[in-house]
This record gives structure tokens, C-alpha cells and sequence, in this order.
């Protein structure tokens, strides 16, 4: 298993929209991934499970992932994270 | 009857009145024995659902751009949300229920979900949730045709629109948005501003007003149901002159104002403040004729410090970005009075100790005023006129005063740009010795009101006096001519930036006598330019 732990730059925070963008790169990973904060944890691979963490600017969220690939899988989504959100 | 809302966009909107239908899609529970059939009927109306929402996607594409119309992909992407999906199933398999009565519960729970969040832009998931199961619903009931809105445009009027919705009316039948809920941000609202139609939310309107005429005042958030025939009068006038000007700005932006026979006349406009800035560029004014510069006066309780003034000038200037700025000197006195200038009171004003009068006598105000300007007629193109001008001495003292600044601030080091000197021409006594004043300045600019109540003797505050009132009086326009011609012979240029340079019953007998720039308030711009266009300079 894999952790990252990151903070929200993009102004909007986690929305509709950049939601929908992270759980769709997440299913490309075979693994499992999934996102927590505050101590509540959601399968990233699901929209409205990551759009009820109302993730804001400036809060941290804890990346994880764990199985096949979980290698890979966080590298691909720490740079989308980084680069998008 | 009369009610209130929040605007959302402005511009007035007179129809039918049409409440939107939203079918509160209600759904019966009912028991299902062959779980496995519900659960594929559930599914394949998902895919129907989410073959819809791809058209809306294409659809909002072209009509509202990517970044709204993003979200009809996300609504695809909530339709197979494992939860959400795996929820319904569940309750049709272990409750042995109908698809229908599934999918409204979990997009309840959802939808409730979202609700309960601490943000707004969350709380809106809630309509998102709503819309898709509500979508799913529809399919499984074999419903069809929403937003049908008959053949006449209407008032569309609506608890909340869901973005679906929105996407799916035909935009040709909208003339108006009237919500009871929704934000400035909701779909609703982006959509208004985007098609330029009013639109209000947050209005109490009662389902009995579909079906009646009813106006929307977008600008003063107001929503008329069944209104009197004054009010529709009323209204339609303020429609059209919205119209009007709509068209104007759509043909004549960005055209210059040149007569037929191809002059080109200087077209500005009159500012009060530095915010009226934004509506002289939106009117595509070719600069400001006259920067009444009292405001900074009349705003402040004492004096207004050099750096004040010099900021106000200077951010003019800049947001002008080299288009020429005409300020006026302090015209206070007369109907404009100031506490702490501690004028004393007057049995005449209009002809007291006013404008150029008080600064030559306390030159300390009118030096700090001269000074900001200076400074920053280096970041523009500043140009500096004086009111209220008798006398070839008066200029010859404010030109001195304005030397006198200039070495000041060189040997500050301090930049400044050159800056053009004008006179108002608002006195009989200017007119007549225009071909002296014009040996001392660059320019004239006629200031009418003035002029005319000093040269027909007339109050114009006084209501008795209306009907002998003359605006087009032979006088003031023989005066008018003489000026210019004084003013041409000296190489100045001469100007209007009185209410009479904005009559368009007058523009071409302006042009005709070689007026060579209007002044005009920037909502009559365009109007000028249009009758500038239809005009000829020569006689």
C-alpha cells in the first residue's frame, strides 16, 4: 500500500467538475484507490463518494492505493493531483 | 401585483407568462417478483439516460461552451457511480420493488447527502442528483417531450431550473428566467447571462400566474404579474430604448464618427467620477469632454489632498489608455455647495463667487488641484478647461498658476506631460471676447446651460419660466457660430459638453457651423454617432 498526503491548491476545491476528471483517471488504475479526509475514507474510483468529501482549497486529502500497480497508480495520480487539483 | 427578486441579469422582458411544469414525478411503490428483469429494465433505462445526457453535452457544447457544459459528462459519470448504482440495485433485489420507486429513494438519499453540506456550490450536487434520477424516472415511465414550451415566447417561470432543463429548452421561446430558488452561480443564471435575457430568482410568484402577462425589470429586480396598462406603456418604452441602444451598440461600435461627406468629429463624454469610467468605454466614447472634478470636492469633508485628486485623475487617465481627458477645474459655488469651503450664503449664485472665482482668490485649493493634475498627465493624455471665464485676465492668471506648477514639479523632478488649456464658454462675456480668450488657449469647449440661462436671462430652476424657455434659441446658436469662428481663426479647436450637444435635433446644424467636438453623456453617445453618420458638415 501506498500513502500521499497532499493540499487542495485549485481555488475551487474538489467540485462537480475536477471530481468527475479524478475519478476518471482513478479507473484506469487496476488497483485500488482511494481518497480520505478528516478521517473519512471514499473509494476514488466512485463520483459521488469523492464529491460528498466537499474537498476545499487548502484542505488536506490522504491518496491512497493498494494491490496491483499500486506503484504505478500513485505516480499517475499524485502527478494529476499536482498538476490539476 | 408587484414582486421582488434577486436580479441575476438585467433588461426588461414583457410576455406570457408560462410555469414550467416540473412534473413532481410521483412514483408508486410496487411489488416486483422477478427481481432480474427489474434490475436489466433499470439499467437499460440508465444507458438511455446517459445517451441523452451525451446529446445535452453536445448541445450545451455549442450554445454555452465546454466549461458549462462539463457538467452534463459529470451527470454521466453519476449515472454509473458504483454507489449510486449499486444502491438501487440492492433495494430492487432485496426490497423486491420497481426500478421507479428504487431510484427515486436513492436519488432522495443522495440528494439529501448533498443537501447537508456546508456549501453552496455542494448544495447544488443536490439538484444534480435530483435531475439525473429524476431523468432515469421519466425513461422507466415512458415520458417524453420535457420542455416543450408551445409556439409564443414566454416568461418562463420555475422553482429551480435543473441544467437539463435549461439545455433543453428551445432558447427562441425564452424571454425571460423567474425562479423562486437559485443562486447568481446556478445554471439558470449563467445560462441568462450568456443568452442576455433578464432573469430574476428568489421571487414568491404564485402558481396561478401561468398563462398572464407579466413584465420582468432584470436591472431593478422587479417581476409584474397581470400589470396596468401605464405599467405596460411604461415598460415597453424602457424596452425599446434598451433595444435601441442594443442595436446601436452592435452597429455603430467601433465605426467612427465621420459625417457623410467626411468629417470626423471628435465624440466624448461627460463623467461625474471615476466611476463612471466603465460606462464611457463600454459606450466607445473617444474620450472624456468634460471630468467634472467637484465629485472629489463634494465626496469629501474637508479638502481633498493632492495625492487624492492625483490618484482619481490618474486612474482616469490610465484606464483611458491615451484617449484625451478634459478635466475641469473646481466649479463649486452656485448649486453646488461645499460646508467647508465656507462660502457665504447668496441672494443670486448663479452669478456669485463661483469656479475660477474662488480658486484666483484662495489659489492654495486651485494650486493643489493644478498640481494633481500635472502629475498625472503623465500617465494619459490630460487636458485641463477653466469655468466660468469673463475675462482675458482670468486665463492669463491660470496660466500663470499652471506655469508656476509645471517648474515646480521640474524641479521636484517629478514627470509630467504637456497638457492642453481651454476655456468654458458659459458667459455672454466669453462669447463676445472668444477672439481674444482664443489668442490664450488651445481649445474651447461651450458649456450651453450656463450660457443660455445667462444670455436669455432665464432661471432654469424656475418652473414658471418653462414655456419661454428656448433650448434652440436664435441667440445662444448665433453665439455658438461666433465662437467657433473666433476660435478656428486662432487655431483652437471648439467644442460642446453642454445638454445641448447631446440634441440630435441639432447635431447637423453643429457640424454645419464646424463644431469640431461633442461632449455628450455616455449613454448618448452612440445616438450622437448615429446622427453624426447621417449628417452633412457641409452647409
Amino acid at each position: 500500500m501506498r500513502e500521499y498526503v497532499y493540499t487542495i491548491t485549485d481555488p475551487e476545491g474538489i467540485h462537480a467538475r475536477p471530481a468527475g476528471a479524478f475519478v476518471k483517471e482513478a479507473a484506469q488504475y487496476g488497483c485500488k484507490v482511494t481518497i480520505e479526509k478528516d478521517g473519512r475514507e471514499v473509494d476514488a474510483k466512485r463520483i459521488m463518494g469523492v464529491m460528498s468529501l466537499g474537498v476545499k482549497c487548502g484542505q488536506e486529502i490522504l491518496l491512497r492505493t493498494d494491490g496491483d500497480g499500486e506503484e504505478e497508480a500513485m505516480e499517475g495520480l499524485s502527478k494529476f493531483l499536482q498538476d490539476n487539483l | 401585483m408587484k414582486l421582488e427578486g434577486k436580479s441575476v441579469f438585467g433588461g426588461i422582458a414583457i410576455g406570457k407568462c408560462k410555469v414550467y411544469g416540473k412534473k413532481e414525478s410521483f412514483v408508486k411503490r410496487n411489488k416486483v417478483v422477478d427481481t432480474a428483469s427489474e434490475i436489466k429494465r433499470f439499467s437499460q433505462a440508465k444507458e438511455q439516460a446517459k445517451g441523452q445526457l451525451a446529446q445535452l453535452y453536445e448541445k450545451a457544447l455549442k450554445e454555452v461552451g465546454e466549461a458549462n457544459a462539463m457538467i452534463f459528462e459529470v451527470h454521466q459519470m453519476m449515472l454509473d457511480d458504483l454507489d449510486y448504482v449499486e444502491s438501487i440495485t440492492n433495494m430492487i433485489s432485496t426490497q423486491g420493488i420497481n426500478a421507479e420507486f428504487a431510484v427515486a429513494a436513492t436519488g432522495d438519499n443522495f440528494a439529501e447527502m448533498f443537501a447537508a453540506m456546508d456549501d453552496d456550490y455542494m448544495r447544488e450536487r443536490a439538484a444534480d442528483v435530483k435531475d439525473i434520477s429524476n431523468r432515469v424516472i421519466s425513461i422507466l415511465q415512458g415520458d417524453q417531450n420535457q420542455g416543450d414550451l408551445g409556439k409564443e415566447p414566454v416568461i418562463l417561470l420555475a422553482d429551480d431550473l435543473a441544467p437539463s432543463e435549461t439545455v433543453q429548452l428551445d432558447k427562441s421561446k425564452v424571454l425571460s428566467f423567474v425562479t423562486r430558488h437559485g443562486s447568481t452561480n446556478s445554471h439558470t443564471a449563467i445560462l441568462a447571462r450568456t443568452m442576455n435575457i433578464p432573469a430574476l430568482i428568489g421571487v414568491d410568484f404564485h402558481e396561478d400566474a401561468d398563462g398572464q402577462i407579466g413584465i420582468v425589470d432584470g436591472k431593478q429586480g422587479i417581476f409584474i404579474i397581470d400589470p396596468s396598462e401605464e405599467e405596460i406603456a411604461h415598460y415597453s418604452k424602457l424596452k425599446k430604448q434598451d433595444e435601441d441602444r442594443a442595436r446601436l451598440l452592435q452597429e455603430l461600435k467601433g465605426q467612427e464618427s465621420v459625417t457623410k461627406d467626411g468629417k470626423a468629429i471628435q465624440l466624448y463624454a461627460n463623467i461625474g467620477g471615476v466611476g463612471d469610467v466603465a460606462s464611457v468605454l463600454a459606450n466607445d466614447a473617444g474620450g472624456i469632454g468634460l471630468f467634472r472634478s467637484e465629485f472629489l470636492y463634494l465626496e469629501s469633508s474637508d479638502y481633498p489632498t493632492e495625492e487624492q485628486q492625483f490618484k482619481a485623475y490618474r486612474t482616469v487617465a490610465e484606464n483611458m489608455a491615451g484617449k484625451k481627458v478634459i478635466i475641469r477645474t473646481l466649479d463649486i459655488g452656485a448649486d453646488k455647495q461645499v460646508d467647508y469651503f465656507g462660502l457665504d450664503k447668496e441672494e443670486n449664485p448663479a452669478m456669485g463667487y463661483r469656479a475660477i472665482r474662488i480658486c484666483l482668490d484662495r489659489k492654495e485649493i486651485f494650486k493643489t488641484q493644478l498640481r494633481a493634475i500635472y502629475r498625472a498627465s503623465y500617465y494619459g493624455k490630460i487636458a485641463v478647461m477653466f469655468p466660468m471665464v469673463i475675462s482675458v485676465d482670468e486665463v492669463l492668471q491660470a496660466k500663470e498658476m499652471c506655469q508656476q506648477v509645471k517648474e515646480e514639479l521640474k524641479a521636484e523632478g517629478v514627470p509630467y506631460s504637456q497638457v492642453e488649456l481651454g476655456v468654458m464658454i458659459e458667459t455672454p462675456a466669453a462669447v463676445m471676447i472668444s477672439d481674444l480668450l482664443a489668442k490664450e488657449v488651445d481649445f474651447f469647449s461651450i458649456g450651453t446651460n450656463d450660457l443660455t440661462q445667462y444670455t436669455l436671462a432665464i432661471d432654469r430652476q424656475n418652473p414658471k419660466l418653462d414655456d419661454i424657455y428656448d433650448s434652440h434659441h436664435e441667440a445662444v446658436l448665433r453665439m455658438i457660430q461666433m465662437v467657433v469662428d473666433n476660435g478656428h481663426k486662432e487655431g483652437c479647436w471648439v467644442g460642446i459638453c453642454g445638454e445641448l450637444g447631446a440634441d440630435i435635433s441639432l447635431t447637423e446644424t453643429f457640424l454645419q457651423m464646424g463644431i469640431d467636438e461633442l461632449s455628450v453623456s455616455p449613454s448618448m453617445i452612440l445616438p450622437v454617432r448615429d446622427q453624426i453618420r447621417k449628417s452633412g458638415a457641409l452647409r
